[in-house]
């Protein structure tokens, strides 16, 4: 990630694969500095935005989403090759995202399920993280990313320097704005001791347990918190079970602790990975 | 134009048209100067929705059916959440109500400030996208981020964010704003009514190609306001149903060109959902303020009848989310609670709400532990296909003596007037009706 300065302006690019757009969306949504930024790239690919298409290469290359199509395999590989600095943004990208959910499930299940005709339609088995396929510089996490993360890597990219991204659990982000805990105070189970900090606490902000959009964080241990590291002091009252990391939950560690309980019985856990 | 003597044979296609929301691509085959095909190919990868959410609670499902889209995730919070407090017999506080309204609106201002100038108003101008517009006309482009972040304000004080918001849960929400956090959205939402008035001059002004005709139109219809979250399904060729019973009237079929199922009315027919319909079956509902400045463009009739003006009627509704917006926060009183107890049922679950892209159906069944057995989403744009389709075989006539490249630019550009949102219409069908 050094700086590259040769050309005047980055040529910068947006691209996605299986995915729900909220992540370009947020790049979008920064209404205040959007004019700004775009005065100092040239935006050479941004199908969402511009009619204006380019093969690239670019400087900076912004994908979301997963890798769920034989068609995205390829589309992958090819944009690394013209990509000199490829950041994923968001949960699809970094651990397969939603649509990971059903890597626990047997495909001709999930397929006839949905289509009558599920051959007519090109799909992996598993969606999985752009870095499964190929070398990723940076990734940006979240469902959907944070607009100040977002803004702080391309400020950073534009001059060349490292991004600042936070890497600590959503707890501290918790204490920093004085909310009390939902998991001491026996409210609410939440994943904030595991979970990667971004949003702010927003979910325990708003009288919820956080449910783990930004993913694991680096020293997450799931299967501790899962087993010992709830609360037992409260008489009664027993917390419920952690809740699933519904838009992470393909990501190591959550991965072996995180299986949906709501399958169980339907599908045996698929092999592989 | 139909009668232009012609042997032409042609093909026309986009692959990856731009500034929509999605992967998609149209054709378009001209054979001795008649359209033999016309298609809007959808290859968005699959997400399989309908069987993720099998297994969940009603309130998971709210979480999870908001990652269908990026730009109307409260659609498909609102649309669920109604459905399962119906099922379960939940009567909501009337404030809690107001609120959900108010972030309807939210939603609508930012995905209709989004299409009208960052997507759709770049075709009209002469420009590949707003970001070209802003080095000429950059008052233009600041005023339609202006709007487009007001939504978004309203959508984080009332869901805790913008895209895929916290709060909404069955009952009510997990959490209210402070009448602090509401009374400080009211200037930025008077501006946005301000700019919203002068979105409709601008688009009023803009010289949008020629083509008249006559689809079935298909919204919901609520008889004192302008429909959100509930109404009945109607359309002017006449039908009134209870939304419950979508099933019994329209059904989805899988065809080769497109990963989203298309929905067509029980007798094979087309119809169109979106900011026209609504228009064209609820205009008398409309704010005073919108109804007047409807009146006042002269328009409802062009729009009903010319899909390139659908940029008119999102202006209109602009106007109608903001005046709306600001009777809301003046009217409402702080409720009880923000959510009332509920128990879950078994049973069938449906209702449907008003996406900013027309009308958007779920049904969900509930087995006896309060979990979802079957699901059915039918988002607006896989409902749209059948009628995109019918519009571009009858648009491309007009079309067959321009040079290629301009007369591909058209046809995209008629596309992206019914502002498709492929990510949402990808993948959905209703199980039952494929089994039985």
């Amino acid at each position: 990630m050094t700086a590259h300065v040769a050309a005047p302006r980055l040529r910068v690019g947006v691209a996605k694969l299986a995915s729900c757009d909220g992540c370009q969306l947020t790049l979008l949504g920064l209404e205040d500095e959007l004019l700004a930024i775009t005065e100092r790239v040239d935006n050479v690919e941004f199908p969402e935005a511009s009619s204006r298409r380019s093969k690239g290469p670019y400087d900076l290359l912004l994908v979301e989403g997963s890798v769920s199509t034989p068609e995205q395999v390829d589309e992958i590989r090819r944009l690394r090759k013209d990509a000199k600095m490829l950041v994923t943004i968001g949960a699809c990208a970094q651990t397969g995202g939603v649509q990971a959910l059903r890597n626990w499930l047997a495909f001709a299940d999930v397929a006839g399920a949905v289509y009558p005709r599920p051959d007519e339609v090109a799909s992996l088995e598993q969606a999985v993280p752009i870095s499964e396929h190929v070398k990723v510089d940076l990734e940006l996490p979240g469902c959907p990313v944070s607009a100040d993360q977002l803004r702080e890597v391309l400020a950073a990219v534009l001059v060349g320097r490292r991004p600042q991204l936070p890497n600590e659990a959503v707890c501290l982000e918790c204490k920093r704005r004085g909310i009390p805990c939902l998991l001491v105070s026996a409210t609410e189970p939440c994943l904030g001791p595991v979970t990667r900090a971004g949003c702010g606490a927003l979910c325990p902000s708003v009288g919820r347990g956080c449910f783990g959009c930004f993913g694991p964080h680096v020293d997450a241990n799931p299967l501790s918190l899962a087993s010992g590291g709830r609360p037992r002091d409260h008489g009664s009252r027993e917390l419920p079970l952690l809740p699933t990391p519904l838009f992470t939950a393909w990501a190591e560690p959550w991965r072996d602790a995180a299986e949906p309980r709501s399958h169980a019985g339907e599908a045996a856990p698929h092999a592989g990975h | 134009m139909q009668g232009t003597e012609t042997t032409l044979d042609r093909d026309y296609a986009v692959r990856g048209i731009t500034r929509v929301e999605g992967e998609g691509s149209l054709r378009l085959r001209v054979r001795g100067g008649v359209v033999e095909a016309a298609r809007l190919e959808i290859f968005e990868a699959p997400r399989y929705f309908e069987r993720l959410v099998v297994g969940r609670t009603p309130d998971e499902v709210l979480d999870i059916v908001a990652r269908i889209c990026g730009i109307c995730p409260v659609a498909y919070q609102m649309t669920a959440v109604h459905a399962f407090e119906d099922l379960c017999g939940v009567v909501i506080d009337p404030e809690v109500r107001r609120l959900r309204r108010l972030m309807y609106c939210g939603e609508w201002l930012q995905s209709h400030a989004l299409h009208v100038y960052l997507l759709h108003a770049p075709d009209f101008l002469g420009y590949a996208s707003a970001i070209d517009l802003a080095q000429d006309r950059r008052d233009l482009v600041e005023r339609g981020l202006a709007i487009k972040r007001m939504g978004n304000q309203l959508l984080t004080v009332l869901g805790g964010r913008a895209i895929h918001p916290v709060t909404v849960r069955v009952g009510g929400f997990s959490h209210l704003p402070s009448r602090d956090q509401l009374d400080v959205l009211r200037p930025g939402l008077e501006a946005a009514l301000a700019g919203a008035l002068e979105t409709l001059e601008l688009v009023a002004g803009l010289a949008a190609p020629t083509f008249e005709r006559e689809p079935a139109l298909l919204a919901l219809r609520h008889p004192t306001e302008y429909p959100m979250n509930e109404g009945r399904i109607a359309s002017t060729d006449g039908l009134d149903i209870d939304p419950r019973h979508w099933n019994d009237v329209f059904h989805e079929e899988q065809v080769p060109w497109s990963h989203a199922l298309q929905a067509r009315s029980a007798n094979g027919d087309a119809y169109l959902l979106g900011p026209a319909a609504r228009l064209a079956l609820n205009a008398a509902v409309l704010h005073p303020i919108a109804r007047e400045a409807l009146d006042r463009s002269g328009l409802a009739d062009a729009i009903r009848r010319n899909p390139f003006l659908s940029i008119a009627a999102r202006a209109i509704e602009l106007i109608d989310v903001c005046a709306e917006g600001l009777d809301i926060l003046a009217a409402y009183r702080a409720p009880d609670a923000p959510r009332v107890a509920w128990r879950a049922q078994p049973g069938v679950a449906a209702w449907s709400t008003e996406a900013p892209r027309g009308l958007l159906f779920h049904r969900y069944t509930l087995d006896e532990s309060g979990r979802v057995a079957t699901a059915q989403i039918v988002p607006p744009t896989s409902q749209n296909q059948v009628a995109i389709e019918r519009d571009l075989a009858l648009f491309a006539p007009s079309v067959l003596d321009l040079p290629q490249d301009q007369a591909t630019h058209r046809l995209e550009q008629l596309v992206r007037s019914y502002d498709p949102c492929i990510s949402c219409a990808t993948h959905f069908l209703d199980v039952e009706v494929d089994a039985g």
